[in-house]
């Protein structure tokens, strides 16, 4: 009896032992540290992305608006067609001397002495050269305007359009500079009368690719990119997809599987550039496919897209609980019905993710383009995916080469199109998501 | 004298309980796992209209043979089932049965209770949609009102069948997996500890379940409750190291079992 009450007692009051020092201090502080070094990572990351969209935001937002001087253009019979024969041959209106009209229109609102050459000469290199197809096409558009007075918008020429925007460093000595004095004088005087101001600029979205800045967008090689990321969707997203159902779901477990498993994921980090290779060698030196067309370019990214597809979905089939696959097995379905109807809809929020971050990847990639010829001076929409087209970044990429300031500008108004695009993108495969998940 | 009298008493209750036909026959059953052999020669029958349990200690071997009676054992790649089963002289393994008419007739529930991330009337449905049980919405509707009956979980989920299955308790959960399997009008279901998931006020409903069901059904239950066992079944079969070792009347094999391990393990002496 006084046993069992001395053994109760000792193990209820243990006789007080100094614990061994494990260090919970220390603990602490390398749980507190580690915290500091993540958010110090997350900071730095911001400040990087900060800087980035600011620089690009900053230099960029210029972009979309765009000088015009509005001048009453008088569309003169004498100078368009002197000898009437446009009733006869349409074709005289599409070589009349525009540029005259222009000129004379600029003498009149400036009050320039038509003889002095060199004066004149300063004026006309105020209005772009593009405005010779804006007046052919009026005329073209409505050969009734001919005899009458208009007036209409035209664009500043790119430096007078920088110059506008306050982006020329004016303390340069004239000589030295792209805007003389006197231009900017007339700037002045045409801005007081209204003729000269800014406008949203419709033609950085409607243009093609011109080496006058202020006739240069994007709305081309826009083009372009939506066929290739037609071409991806259709080509990468069912083929990606087949693949990864097919190794995941029914392919037999042995050494080929997995070199094929390896080799996939290997292929997700080939460079880019190799695609370009490949695409440049299989589909037009073998195939003969057109070069530097949106087809091509879209099969060559739908190689690169692949693996990053089928990677996503691979996970995103695997992370399937196995409980669904037995549940439906158990019911009598088979393994086509198991994946069709349980798994692949369960996947699919993986899958789409998978997609568009893999489009996206395709959306901004350049280098593989530059191989297969996309890297061209396209000024027409392409009518189909065969026509010679360029895209988005090479536009971007080309911009780049420029020196003009209003190059520069229009580099980074595009880049923040472009990265426009990709957060809709997101959005999109976000709001997919959710959709599909709401389902269940 | 007394001996005697047992014996006819034994022999009374054998006979008793052969006049209940085989629904499914197991003879010479092995499985192998690639090179590991998880079942020798395992002779057992599951008699109509009987819940037939299945016990032993955890790696005996009584899933393995649960999943050979619907042939789930198929979509595990190595796996490799010897000897001969068959459903109602039919054998199972034969080449030209088809895997999906076999589990449209030997249906299961599993440990985990496991709907369909669907509504409740999507889960009860998905089985005769694929089976092509029902022509028209209405035998549809016919077809959930009573397999949901049967499981006893009308009442409780009648006013939100269109909600998601997930959305419910666990018990009924389970009970929701067992209406799902009884859609597709299953003649054998196989249950894989169904309760091991579940609270005692669950489990004493799934068992209630399985007491009613076993009317139209025959049910094949794999636990580990004892207790289990002896409530829900009339027939137990004990296994042991993948051998079985005994089979018999669920009374007699909880008072007086021939087998020396199936007393140890009943008294709990070892698993």
């Amino acid at each position: 009896m006084t046993d069992m009450t001395s053994s109760v007692q000792s193990t209820l009051v243990r006789p007080a032992q100094t614990r061994r020092d494990i260090g919970i201090k220390k603990r602490y502080a390398a749980e507190r540290r580690f915290k500091a070094y993540g958010l110090a990572a997350i900071l730095i990351g911001l400040f990087f992305l900060f800087v980035l969209l600011w620089t690009v935001v900053s230099k960029g937002y210029t972009a979309f608006q765009q000088t015009a001087i509005t001048l009453p253009i008088e569309f003169s019979e004498q100078i368009i067609d002197p000898k009437n024969e446009r009733g006869a041959n349409p074709a005289k209106l599409m070589t009349a001397n525009y540029p005259l009209l222009v000129r004379d229109a600029l003498v009149k609102a400036l009050g320039i002495d038509p003889a002095n050459k060199p004066l004149v000469k300063q004026a006309t290199d105020m209005v772009s050269a593009s405005a010779r197809t804006q007046l052919r096409d009026l005329v073209v558009a409505d050969p009734a305007i001919i005899g009458t007075t208009a007036n209409v918008s035209l664009l500043a020429e790119g430096n007078i359009d920088s110059a506008n925007k306050g982006q020329i460093d004016l303390t340069v000595a004239e000589a030295n500079r792209k805007v003389k004095d006197q231009q900017l004088e007339w700037m002045k005087k045409l801005t007081e009368t209204g003729a000269m101001a800014k406008q949203f600029n419709t033609g950085l979205f409607t243009y093609g690719a011109s080496s006058r800045p202020e006739a240069a967008g994007i709305g081309v090689a826009a083009l372009g990119s939506l066929y290739m990321m037609l071409i991806v969707l259709v080509l990468a997203l069912p083929i990606g997809v087949a693949a990864s159902i097919y190794l995941e779901e029914f392919a037999p477990k042995n050494r080929l599987t997995d070199l094929i498993e390896v080799n996939i994921n290997n292929l997700a980090a080939v460079p880019s550039i190799v695609y370009g290779l490949l695409g440049l060698s299989i589909f037009i030196n073998f195939a003969g496919m057109p070069r530097s067309a949106a087809v091509v370019g879209g099969l060559v990214l739908t190689l690169m897209t692949l693996p990053t597809i089928i990677i996503a979905t691979r996970a995103a089939l695997k992370a399937v609980p196995p409980s669904i696959r037995s549940a439906a097995l158990g019911l009598g379905a088979s393994k086509m019905q198991t994946i069709f109807h349980h798994v692949l809809p369960l996947a699919m929020p993986g899958v789409l993710t998978g997609t568009i971050i893999g489009l996206a990847h395709a959306l901004g990639e350049t280098a593989p383009l530059l191989l297969i010829g996309m890297v061209a001076f396209v000024v027409d929409y392409p009518g189909s995916p065969m026509d010679p087209s360029t895209a988005l970044p090479v536009q971007i990429y080309m911009w780049a080469n420029e020196a003009e300031r209003a190059f520069v500008e229009r580099t980074s108004g595009a880049i923040m199109i472009l990265l426009i695009f990709l957060v809709v993108m997101n959005l999109g495969a976000i709001l997919l998501r959710r959709r599909f998940e709401r389902r269940w | 004298m007394n001996m005697m009298s047992e014996a006819a008493v034994e022999k009374a209750l054998d006979q008793k309980m052969n006049t209940v036909p085989f629904k499914m026959i197991g003879k010479d059953v092995s499985v192998y796992y690639g090179e590991k052999r998880a079942l020798f020669d395992v002779n057992l029958n599951v008699r109509e209209n009987t819940v037939t349990a299945l016990i032993g200690p955890s790696g005996c071997g009584k899933s393995t043979f649960l999943r050979t009676l619907n042939r789930m054992n198929d979509t595990i790649d190595s796996c490799r089932v010897t000897g001969k089963i068959t459903l109602d002289d039919g054998d199972i393994y034969d080449p030209s049965i088809d895997v999906v008419e076999l589990r449209a007739r030997v249906g299961m529930v599993f440990q985990k209770p496991n709907p369909f991330p669907k509504s409740i009337y999507e889960n009860v449905t998905y089985g005769p949609k694929i089976h092509g049980l029902a022509r028209t919405k209405a035998e549809l509707d016919q077809i959930v009102e009573s397999s949901l009956q049967k499981a006893g979980l009308w009442n409780e989920v009648k006013d939100r069948l269109h909600e998601s299955g997930t959305g419910l308790s666990g018990g009924q959960q389970q009970r929701l997996c067992i209406a799902r399997a009884v859609a597709v009008s299953p003649e054998v279901i196989l249950m894989d500890e169904p309760c091991s998931a579940l609270d005692p006020i669950a489990t004493a409903k799934v068992e209630e379940l399985i007491h009613e069901l076993r009317a139209n059904y025959t049910i094949v239950i794999v636990t580990h409750s004892m207790q289990q066992a002896a409530r829900v079944s009339q027939r137990t079969a004990m296994f042991h190291l993948g051998n079985l070792v005994e089979e018999n009347d669920t009374d007699k094999m909880f008072t007086n079992p021939d087998d020396q391990r199936t007393q140890d393990y009943i008294m709990g002496r070892f698993g």
